[in-house]
């Protein structure tokens, strides 16, 4: 069989397809796209319109009156203003998060080690993230919210709900970060911690400069989502009577007898969330990328 | 400066290294040869002391290394140890791989370190790719980065294990030019290596491994043309 590969030849297979240029597979496909988003957008928005009660839903979920009160607060009826009750969602997730990076790190680091002193703790770690992982986290809200005041140790049987609220999420987040980073430290290959300790570096250094440098930046992804997760779920500590933004919420839903407020709640959650997740992408996009061009 | 005795390592039922005697003499070039298996990364592993050995003795400037008060970062700092697959460090640039070892480990000062290796870099001819990232280079660049990353750490002895088997063979040659150079400025080493004509050209004796036993040893010009055991001959004959 000839090898030749001249184009023109009689014989040379046709690949033009009865598409016709890039450019315009390009445009056709950018209005497909927009005209497929249109017709899936209006189908949702047109059943608020065309169900029996849509009436009542759209009134009771999205009354911009009462969504108003409800982010300003009417003290006389009792509403707190979601737009001050939203500072104990972040505080109480910014503090969490960091509490939650330090054990989590700390517990991970405990559970790859080998030293035969921590053998106790390694299996007090495993058994706490088996129960923390299992365990739902508005039960640990109640557990300790409810359970630690009573144990009455003075101090620390008087904090504040929302205190008791980190608490809970701290252990329970810890758990499953602790997994992440532990997987992100088994991910990195043998032969780099090899290479680390035959430079003389101490377990520590090697740990330190070369394995959790390289850890971290494979389990970033992971560990966003699992923050998202926890931004979200400060709203379980309104079941001990913390009016964080979701409890402002349903206490203007039931005051005003109308829904707006939580879905207000619900902007705000997104309005944190939404970024976050983007930016994970981009995160798991770029690494992507990184090790294709690397190959 | 370095003597092995007798040394014996097992891997659960496994014997790898059966009774291996070997000595390393200051400036000396010793390269080990034998089939995949026979043991050598194993026995470089050993004196690295990233492995632990059952029974014999490694000895380094006169002090056992089995003695529980040896500190194997001390041990490591002076014997440097460089892989197959390189093992450079993906996150770090070029330079910051070479500096890591000095600083880290030897509490040296940064900006004196860098001037060195900066040197060094130069020497291999790649000062210009100090800010790269390792999986910017060629594989023949990596582990010549990989040699100078054991040589920032002023070894006074260099072990190389297979340190050309993982390239490609036209990047093989600029590996080789660079532990020739070495070798004859003096730098004292122990090679595993399948390149026989480079164990020829550079050591000052050669030893042939077989299934953890060390079969014969002695100046290349013994072992290459007039091996004195089958084993040897038979082994010279299917590389060659």
């Amino acid at each position: 069989m000839s090898l030749d590969t001249d184009a023109s030849s009689s014989n040379t297979p046709n690949l033009f397809g009865s598409r016709r240029s890039r450019l315009f597979v390009g445009r056709r496909g950018l209005a497909a796209s927009s005209i497929s988003t249109v017709l899936l957008v209006g189908a949702i928005v047109l059943i608020l319109f065309v169900a029996p009660g849509g009436a009542v839903f759209r009134y009771y979920f999205f009354n911009f009156h009462d969504m108003r009160i409800a982010w300003d607060g009417h003290s006389s009826q009792g509403i707190s203003a979601l737009s001050r009750s939203l500072f104990t969602n972040v505080w109480m997730f910014l503090v969490s998060e960091v509490l939650v990076l330090f054990f989590g790190l700390t517990i991970a680091w405990v559970r790859i080690s080998h030293t035969p002193v921590l053998f106790p703790v390694r299996t007090l770690v495993t058994v706490y993230t088996d129960v923390f992982r299992g365990v739902p986290l508005l039960i640990v809200v109640y557990l300790v919210g409810d359970g630690v005041p009573a144990l009455k140790l003075g101090f620390i049987s008087n904090q504040s709900p929302a205190i008791y609220g980190v608490v809970a999420l701290t252990l329970t987040y810890s758990a499953y970060v602790s997994e992440v980073l532990r997987a992100g430290i088994n991910s990195v290959p043998h032969g780099q911690l090899l290479a680390a300790r035959s430079l003389g570096l101490t377990p520590t250094s090697t740990m330190r400069r070369v394995v959790l440098p390289q850890a971290v930046r494979t389990v970033i992804p992971p560990l966003l989502n699992d923050f998202v997760s926890l931004q979200k779920d400060t709203a379980l500590v309104s079941v001990l009577g913390v009016i964080e933004i979701a409890n402002a919420g349903q206490i203007s839903a039931s005051t005003l007898f109308n829904g707006s407020g939580l879905v207000a709640a619900a902007l705000f959650f997104l309005a944190l969330t939404i970024p976050m997740t983007r930016l994970t992408d981009h995160l798991i996009e770029r690494d992507r990328s990184r090790r294709l061009a690397g190959s | 400066m370095l003597e092995l005795k007798d040394v014996v390592k097992r891997f659960a039922d496994n014997e790898v290294l059966s009774g291996i005697s070997l000595q390393l003499h200051r400036h000396e070039v010793v390269c080990l040869i034998g089939a995949s298996g026979s043991g050598k990364s194993t026995l470089l592993r050993c004196a690295n002391m990233l492995e632990s050995i059952d029974a014999g003795s490694i000895t380094l400037f006169g002090q056992a290394l089995e003695d529980r008060r040896i500190d194997p970062n001390l041990v490591r700092r002076h014997i440097a140890l460089v892989f197959q697959s390189f093992n450079l460090f993906p996150h770090l640039s070029v330079l910051d791989n070479i500096v890591l070892g000095p600083v880290y480990a030897m509490k040296r000062k940064r900006a004196e370190v860098r001037e060195e290796a900066l040197a060094l870099l130069e020497r291999i001819g790649l000062r210009d790719r100090a800010d790269e990232f390792p999986d910017r280079l060629s594989g023949g660049q990596q582990q010549r980065v990989a040699i100078v990353r054991s040589l920032a750490m002023r070894p006074t002895l260099l072990l190389l294990d297979e340190v050309t088997s993982a390239l490609d063979p036209t990047l093989v040659g600029e590996v080789l030019d660079l532990l020739r150079d070495l070798a004859s400025s003096g730098t004292t080493m122990l090679i595993a290596t399948h390149e026989m004509n480079f164990a020829k050209d550079v050591s000052h004796q050669v030893a042939y491994l077989d299934k953890g036993v060390l079969v014969e040893k002695g100046t290349p010009e013994q072992i290459f043309t007039s091996p004195q055991h089958e084993a040897t001959r038979l082994f010279l004959e299917r590389v060659r």
